[in-house]
C-alpha cells in the first residue's frame, strides 16, 4: 500500500491547533505534563496522518498498525490527536483526568477509542509492542508496530532488555521512536543520568539507527519511509525536539515537565500559537 | 508405607503439554530457567510456540502481555522470586491493569526448594499477586492438581499466577476428582477444628489430622488451592461450625493465604485463629526436611498448634 504524504502546511496548520487543543486541556484539567506533551506533537501527527494505517471508523480493525505511548505522560497529545482524527468527539478532551473521563491522566487501554494499551510506568511500552510484533510474525500478519519512548524513559533498564530481544527476534516490524528533547523531571538528562552515546546504544544492541528533526514534518515522514523499507532488524527513530516547543517561556525548561498552564499562562501561551 | 512425592512443578510441564495439543494460541515465554520449571517440555514438542526472554523477567511479562493483546495466551516461567518479586510493577501495570489472559508460572515456591537458600526460596508471592487487582492466585496441593491447574488457568480471561514447587510432594488427588479455580475442597470432615491449607501443606494438614483422630479430636481438612478469589463461603462454614481455623502456608505469614482467611473471618464471624507460616525470616540452605521443620511446618507443629487453640 502506498502512502501520500499530506500537505506541510496543512500539518503545520494542525500542529499549532493541537498545541491550543492541548495547553486548553491541561489548564482545564488543572494538572499533567506540558514540556513533553508539546515536545512530541509533530511525531504523532505524522504518525497518524502519515505512517500509521489505521482507521478512525473501526478502531479495532484487525490490519491496523499499533501505536503504543510508551511515554505514557504525553497522553493529552494522542487524546488531541486521536480526537482530531475522529476517534472520538472533541468535548471528551475536556474531561482529560477528571473522575470518571475516559481520558485518564495516563492512558487506559480503550480499543473504542483507539487506546492500544495501557502505560504510563515508564519502561514497558517498547516490551508490549514487541509481544505485539511477536504475535505478527508468528501469524504471518502484516501490521506494523510503533512505539514513543521518553529519552528519560530509556534509563530504564526494561527498555534494554527489550531493545535486546527485538534485535534478538530480527524484528523488522517493529519500529521505535524516541523523543529526544534532553530534559526530564529533574533536569537535563546530561545532569540527572546522562544516555549519551544513544545512537551507538541502540546500534550495538543491533537496532538501525535513524535521525530526525523531531519538529519537521518532512525530515520525520522520511525517516518513517527510511524505518519501513529495513529488512531483518528492528528500527529508531532518534527523533530530536524541545521540550515545551511552540511556547517561548515553556521551552528547554525542566520546571514544565509535570504542571499545567494557568489561565493567564495560556492565554500569552495561545498568543504564540497563532499562524 | 512409601508414599510418592512428586514436584508439583512437573504436573505445570504436563498441563503446558495437553495444552499445547489442543490449544494453538498457548505460548510459553522463559527467562533463562526452562528446564528448572519444566518449560523445556513444551519447548521439544511445540518449538516454533516457545519464546526464549533471557535473564529478563520484567520485560518477559510485559510481552506476554503484548502477546495476550493480540489473543495469545501466554505463560511466564521463572522462579517465583523474580516472577512476583522482580517483576511486580510489569505484572501490575502491563497485565493486571489491563486484566490480560496471562498466566504465570512460578516455581520453586517456598523453603522446600532447599540447599539454593534465601535467594531462591520465594516466600512473598501469595502476598504479592494477592494484592493486584484481577489477578488470581493458584497453589496446587500436588502434581495432579499442578496439571489440571495450568490447563484450567489457560481457560480463564484473567490474570493468574500458579505457585509450584521445586521438591516432591505426596500424591493425594486422583485424576478423576474434580477441580475448579475459586472452588475449595474438603478432604476431610471433622467439627472440633478446621485446617485450611494449600500446596505442599495440605499433606501436613492430613497427617496432622491422622495423629489426632488417634487422640479424640477431630479435625476438618480443607484444600484451599485458590487463595484469590478465595472460597468465602467454605470459610464461613468452617467459622460456623468448628471452634476454631487454622491456616497453612509455605509462605510468610504476612499477606498470605493466612491473611486472606483471617479477612474474612474476622469481618463475618470471627473464632480463634492460628497462621502457620513463615515468620518474618528469609529462607536458607538446607535438606527440605530440615528446613520444614526448622521453619515449623510439619504435621507435628499443626498438633502442636492444634492443641494450643484447644487448649488440651
Amino acid at each position: 500500500m502506498t502512502r501520500k504524504r499530506p500537505d506541510v502546511n496543512e500539518l503545520k496548520e494542525k500542529a499549532l491547533k493541537i498545541r491550543r487543543t492541548i495547553l486548553k486541556m491541561l489548564q482545564i484539567a488543572g494538572s499533567g505534563h506540558t514540556g513533553g506533551s508539546l515536545s512530541e506533537v509533530e511525531i504523532i501527527l505524522s504518525l497518524y496522518n502519515y505512517e500509521l494505517l489505521h482507521n478512525p471508523k473501526k478502531p479495532d480493525w484487525p490490519q491496523r498498525d499499533r501505536f503504543i505511548l510508551s511515554k505514557g505522560h504525553g497522553c493529552p497529545t494522542l487524546y488531541a490527536v486521536l480526537a482530531d482524527c475522529g476517534y472520538f468527539s472533541e468535548d471528551l478532551l475536556w474531561t482529560l483526568r477528571k473522575m470518571k473521563s475516559k481520558l485518564q491522566g495516563h492512558p487506559q487501554r480503550d480499543i473504542s477509542l483507539g487506546l492500544e494499551a495501557s502505560t504510563g510506568s515508564l519502561g514497558q511500552g517498547l516490551s508490549i509492542a514487541l509481544g505485539l510484533a511477536l504475535a505478527a510474525k508468528m501469524d504471518n500478519r502484516d501490521y506494523r508496530t510503533y512505539c514513543l519512548m521518553g529519552d528519560g524513559e530509556l534509563q530504564e533498564g526494561q527498555v534494554w532488555e527489550a531493545a535486546m530481544m527485538a534485535a534478538f527476534n530480527k524484528l523488522d516490524n517493529i519500529c521505535g521512536v524516541v523523543d529526544n528533547n534532553k530534559i526530564q523531571i529533574d533536569g537535563f538528562l546530561k545532569d540527572v543520568m546522562n544516555i549519551e552515546p544513544l545512537a551507538g546504544k541502540w546500534q550495538s544492541f543491533g537496532w538501525e539507527v535513524i535521525k530526525a528533526d523531531g519538529h519537521d514534518f518532512l525530515s520525520l515522514m522520511d525517516a518513517f519511509d527510511k524505518a519501513r523499507a529495513i529488512k531483518g532488524k528492528p528500527s529508531v527513530i532518534l527523533a530530536d525536539t524541545i521540550k515545551g516547543k511552540g511556547v517561548s517561556f515553556m521551552e528547554n525548561k525542566a520546571s514544565w515537565h509535570g504542571i499545567a498552564p494557568k489561565e493567564n499562562e495560556v492565554k500569552k501561551a495561545l498568543a504564540e500559537l497563532k499562524k | 508405607m512409601e508414599i510418592k512425592k512428586v514436584p508439583t512443578r512437573d504436573g505445570f510441564g504436563k498441563g503446558l503439554l495437553e495444552l499445547g495439543k489442543k490449544n494453538k494460541d498457548v505460548v510459553v515465554l522463559s527467562a533463562d530457567l526452562t528446564e528448572s520449571t519444566r518449560a523445556n517440555w513444551f519447548k521439544s514438542e511445540y518449538p516454533e510456540r516457545f519464546i526464549s526472554c533471557g535473564v529478563a523477567e520484567e520485560n518477559m511479562m510485559s510481552v506476554a502481555a503484548g502477546l495476550a493483546l493480540e489473543g495469545k495466551v501466554p505463560f511466564c516461567c521463572t522462579f517465583g522470586v523474580f516472577a512476583a518479586g522482580r517483576a511486580w510493577n510489569q505484572l501490575s501495570i502491563s497485565v493486571s491493569y489491563m486484566d490480560l489472559n496471562v498466566n504465570i508460572a512460578g516455581t520453586h515456591g517456598g523453603i522446600s526448594v532447599g540447599p539454593d537458600g534465601a535467594t531462591h526460596q520465594a516466600l512473598e508471592e501469595i502476598t504479592l499477586m494477592r494484592a493486584l487487582p484481577n489477578m488470581m492466585v493458584v497453589v496446587p496441593a500436588d502434581v495432579i492438581e499442578a496439571k489440571k491447574a495450568t490447563i484450567a488457568a489457560a481457560g480463564i480471561p484473567h490474570p493468574v499466577y500458579l505457585r509450584f514447587t521445586r521438591s516432591g510432594v505426596p500424591v493425594i488427588s486422583k485424576e478423576e476428582d474434580e477441580f475448579i479455580i475459586g472452588k475449595a475442597k474438603t478432604l476431610k470432615e471433622g467439627d472440633d477444628l478446621t485446617i485450611i491449607a494449600c500446596g505442599n501443606m495440605v499433606f501436613e494438614a492430613l497427617e496432622a489430622a491422622e495423629i489426632l483422630q488417634r487422640q479424640g479430636v477431630s479435625l476438618r481438612i480443607i484444600n484451599m488451592h485458590t487463595p484469590k478469589p478465595l472460597d468465602e463461603e467454605i470459610v464461613l462454614k468452617a467459622a460456623k461450625e468448628t471452634k476454631g481455623i487454622i491456616t497453612c502456608e509455605e509462605h510468610t505469614v504476612f499477606g498470605g493465604l493466612g491473611s486472606a482467611v483471617a479477612e474474612v473471618v474476622c469481618q463475618n464471624n470471627p473464632v480463634p485463629m492460628k497462621l502457620i507460616g513463615v515468620k518474618n525470616r528469609f529462607g536458607q540452605s538446607g535438606t527440605t526436611e530440615e528446613l520444614m521443620k526448622y521453619y515449623e511446618l510439619t504435621a507435628d507443629d499443626i498438633v502442636k498448634r492444634a492443641k494450643e487453640l484447644l487448649g488440651v
